[in-house]
């Protein structure tokens, strides 16, 4: 970001800087907003609170802003993350007998959590890489199934993991360093390493190159397919993670698990400022959009100023704003 | 040249009709730039009028503003003897103004049909008339020889027929002005002479027509009057038969031709660096087979569409082909960009927005992606970027209002510029170039050649494909050119002029080592 050589800063750079700041002001109005509603807001118990609940929706979010950027999209993150769950207990639950409740039970659960979400991704990112078929058709299709599989899979009800087994299980949630939460730390970790992927990385260039252009990028010796399969699989493994975190929080999945969780990743990608068309991805935005959609929830719940149901119509609100602000930008291009 | 003086405004009227059309004076900027400076020309009935000029030169801006497409800052458009402004180009559409873009206005995946009469649809009551429309829709096509199902989807046709169908469209709003930028740039020859009846039966009905193109040939055939501009200026008027081939290409350069190529400088003894046998993609190209030596700059001409680009992109990997192809002496294979790369071969496309640049990036980005490998470890050297930047605005005089412009706010000239950087920063050995100078003033075209020889020079091995034949001709000291997919014979040293390659191009005559 140093511009050592920089000639006087250019028109659209100058704009740029503005547009970017807009999700950070809207962040910081909504914590004052907070605050003065409610002193608690700024609790420890409750920033801990609006975290780790916000991790989950954060660490698929980083893994959608690649997708996002290479000009692909992914609708069955929410059910997948249902799909995951549930094959995990199962699974857990089902190896009980051979190795007891164990932590060596949970590791394979672990594995299985990220392997499936692996597998996963690449469906869908081979299916609309080598099959051609748009991602948003694919992602669909592959959100119903999973939704349909954890239905199915518990019989209309839920798949409850074995109590004994939940509570060694429970610290992955519950637990963490330094009285920062698991879940957080793998949140940041991951943003971390996403936003120096998107900026300081090839693989970042190419995603933006092949979401700009996909001729260009193709002239230009990037693997256009294998480059967007691959966002495919690292949103996979990363629904894996979010899953594998999830899981220890209730114990159980349902074919309630993740619902529009789908929706509210896309919306965050979106509100920090990541074009929805592909070409332009900002993984820090995307935090700050996570946070922000986060703490609308809190503070909903928090004060009685309007009721928590319409916690979707504000967010709805919100998701449109930011694409309005976004075509402003374009325009003033 | 004596002649050049003696005829600048004063061309003999047509004293029996008063044009329908005429501009007077107009002047045109965009911000503090001025386009057109003082431009007076008339449009008379029944009569062509070429408008010729480099690119740039402001014919396109003069045809948007007699269309009603921009305005003019100053001056008078007049439309059958009285001032006119068009506010918008449907206004000049109804007075019987219509403008042919060379970029296709048709709706993809609307019918033929559909698109000749999209927002003119022939009515009955308030429902469609699909029987009038389809019928009118085929006597039009009929007039243009062009046996098209009206309902075929537009996306389906081929280019030709496209221009065909805008130009039926054209007829179909009943212009009494037709402006038609560039119409046969994608013609085949025998689409060409269809066009150039059709024009002969709409001057006979009095239509005015306003007509560019970079074919000279075909300007001296056609146009009655012809306007050369330079510059955003009228530096000729002129009426048939007045100017030469020649003389117009100088009047649009304004300068002698010679002058813009630096001296050849034949490779004849140097080693082979590319040899490819065989060569066949599809059945866009046919075994072609051809040598490329150390430090040569070697040409590729033939007409749009003779399997030159295609050719190129097969080399490039981008397009799947078989055959054989040998760098160095040594059998490479090449399925995608990467490895046409780190074989040592790289291709500046034709379409620099479609396929070179990322329009909505800034220079630094544009000019690393190729060659990223360079700049990455696990993370991209930013330093070594800017670095890079730096040396090639030095290398290659690329001239931006700063350095984090996006690319698309560029000139055309700097953005090729920016994109002749970019394959050079991968230090090919082997430089393909697909238009060099597509869409550049004519200064920096010079400045293009130049980097060109400096290439060779440097003992990189060039190839140049080139629609303008001067290109092709100033530059290189070895010529291929193609017909039909094949290459029909190649020409050397002192028969690289235009007459033997058109004689190839068109298929008049076998030489050289032709393969056939």
């Amino acid at each position: 970001m140093s511009e050592t050589t920089s000639n006087a800063p250019g028109k659209a750079g100058f704009k740029f800087d503005i547009q970017a700041l807009g999700p950070i002001l809207a962040l910081v109005v909504l914590i004052v907003v907070g605050y003065l509603l409610n002193p608690d807001f700024l609790g420890s118990k409750n920033i801990t609170n609006v975290l780790s609940r916000s991790a989950f929706i954060g660490i698929m979010a980083v893994g959608m802003t690649f997708v996002i950027t290479a000009g692909g999209l992914d609708l069955s993150v929410g059910s997948m993350t249902a799909f995951i769950a549930g094959i995990m207990i199962m699974v857990m639950n089902a190896l009980i007998p051979a190795l007891g409740t164990s932590w060596a039970v949970i590791l394979v659960g672990m594995g299985t959590g990220l392997m499936l979400g692996a597998a996963a991704g690449a469906v869908n990112g081979l299916l609309i890489t080598r099959m051609g078929i748009e991602a948003f058709i694919v992602t669909l299709g592959m959100m119903v199934i999973f939704r349909s599989l954890v239905t199915w899979m518990a019989d209309g009800g839920t798949i409850s993991l074995n109590f004994s087994l939940g509570s060694i299980y429970e610290p992955v949630y519950y637990g963490g360093l330094f009285g920062i939460r698991w879940p957080i730390i793998v949140f940041a970790i991951v943003a971390i390493l996403g936003e120096i992927a998107m900026r300081h990385t090839a693989y970042g260039r190419h995603c933006a190159a092949i979401g700009s252009n996909e001729q260009v990028a193709r002239y230009s010796a990037v693997h256009v397919k294998n480059v967007r399969l691959m966002t495919y699989v690292v949103l996979g493994v990363l629904v894996g993670l979010a899953s594998v975190l999830y899981v220890p929080r209730l114990g159980s999945a349902s074919n309630s698990t993740g619902l529009l969780w789908e929706l509210e990743t896309i919306a965050a990608v979106i509100i920090g400022g990541t074009l929805l068309s592909g070409g332009f991805g900002r993984v820090w935005g995307t935090v700050v959009g996570v946070l922000i959609l986060g703490l609308i929830d809190n503070i909903l719940n928090l004060t009685d100023l309007v009721s928590p149901y319409l916690n979707g119509a504000i967010q709805g609100v919100i998701i449109i704003l930011a694409v309005v602000l976004q075509r402003a930008r374009k325009s003033s291009r | 040249m004596s002649l050049a003086a003696a005829n600048i405004t004063g061309v003999p009227r047509n004293e029996s009709a008063a044009p329908i059309l005429a501009l007077s004076n107009v002047q045109r900027s965009f911000g503090p730039i001025q386009i057109l400076f003082d431009i007076s020309m008339e449009l008379y009935p029944g009569e062509v009028h070429a408008l010729i000029g480099e690119n740039g030169a402001g014919k396109s801006t003069t045809m948007k503003i007699m269309s009603g497409y921009l305005e003019a800052s100053e001056g008078e458009i007049v439309l059958d003897g009285a001032p006119v402004t068009f506010a918008r180009s449907r206004e000049a559409e109804a007075r019987g103004v219509t403008l042919i873009h060379q970029e296709f206005n048709l709706a993809q995946l609307l019918s033929v049909e559909q698109n000749i009469f999209l927002g003119h649809e022939l009515k009955k009551g308030w429902l469609l008339d699909h029987t009038a429309m389809r019928a009118q829709t085929r006597e039009l096509l009929d007039r243009l020889e062009t046996p098209l199902d009206p309902r075929a989807k537009t996306a389906d046709i081929s280019v030709p027929e496209k221009q065909m169908v805008e130009i039926a469209k054209a007829l179909s709003r009943k212009a009494r002005v037709l402006i038609m930028d560039e119409p046969t740039a994608a013609l085949t020859t025998r689409e060409t002479e269809v066009l150039f009846r059709q024009i002969d039966r709409l001057k006979e009905e009095g239509t005015a027509i306003l007509y560019t193109s970079h074919k000279l040939d075909e300007v001296a055939r056609i146009a009655d009057r012809i306007t050369v501009m330079r510059d955003g200026r009228i530096v000729r008027t002129a009426r048939r038969g007045e100017l030469n081939e020649d003389q117009m290409a100088e009047a649009m350069v304004g300068r002698d031709l010679s002058d813009m190529f630096p001296p050849k400088h034949p490779a004849d003894g140097a080693e082979p660096v590319l040899e490819v046998k065989d060569f066949t993609i599809g059945t866009l190209v046919k075994d072609v087979s051809f040598t490329l030596r150390r430090g040569e700059i070697l040409g590729f001409a033939g007409l749009v569409g003779s399997g030159r680009t295609e050719l190129m992109e097969g080399l490039f990997g981008v397009r799947s082909s078989t055959g054989s192809v040998a760098i160095n002496g040594a059998p490479v294979r090449i399925h995608n960009a990467e490895d046409a790369m780190k074989a040592g071969l790289v291709y500046l496309p034709e379409d620099r927005k479609e396929n070179g640049l990322i329009l909505t990036q800034d220079m630094r980005r544009n000019l690393t992606l190729l060659a990223l490998k360079k700049f990455s470890n696990i993370v991209i050297d930013r330093k070594a970027e800017e670095a890079a930047l730096d040396r090639a605005i030095e290398e290659f005089d690329i001239r931006a209002p700063s350095r984090d412009v996006l690319v698309g706010n560029m000139s055309g000239g700097n953005q090729q510029k920016v994109l002749l950087a970019k394959i050079m920063l991968a230090e090919p050995q082997i430089v393909i170039i697909d238009e060099p100078t597509r869409g550049i003033d004519v200064g920096t075209k010079q400045q293009f050649y130049t980097f060109i020889h400096q290439l060779a020079e440097k003992g990189h091995s060039v190839i140049v494909i080139s629609s303008e034949m001067t290109e092709v001709i100033g530059l290189c000291d070895r010529v291929c050119v193609m017909r039909r997919g094949e290459i029909a014979g190649q020409v050397t040293g002192d028969d690289v002029n235009e007459d033997s390659i058109v004689r190839l191009a068109m298929g008049l005559e076998k030489k050289g080592n032709g393969h056939e």
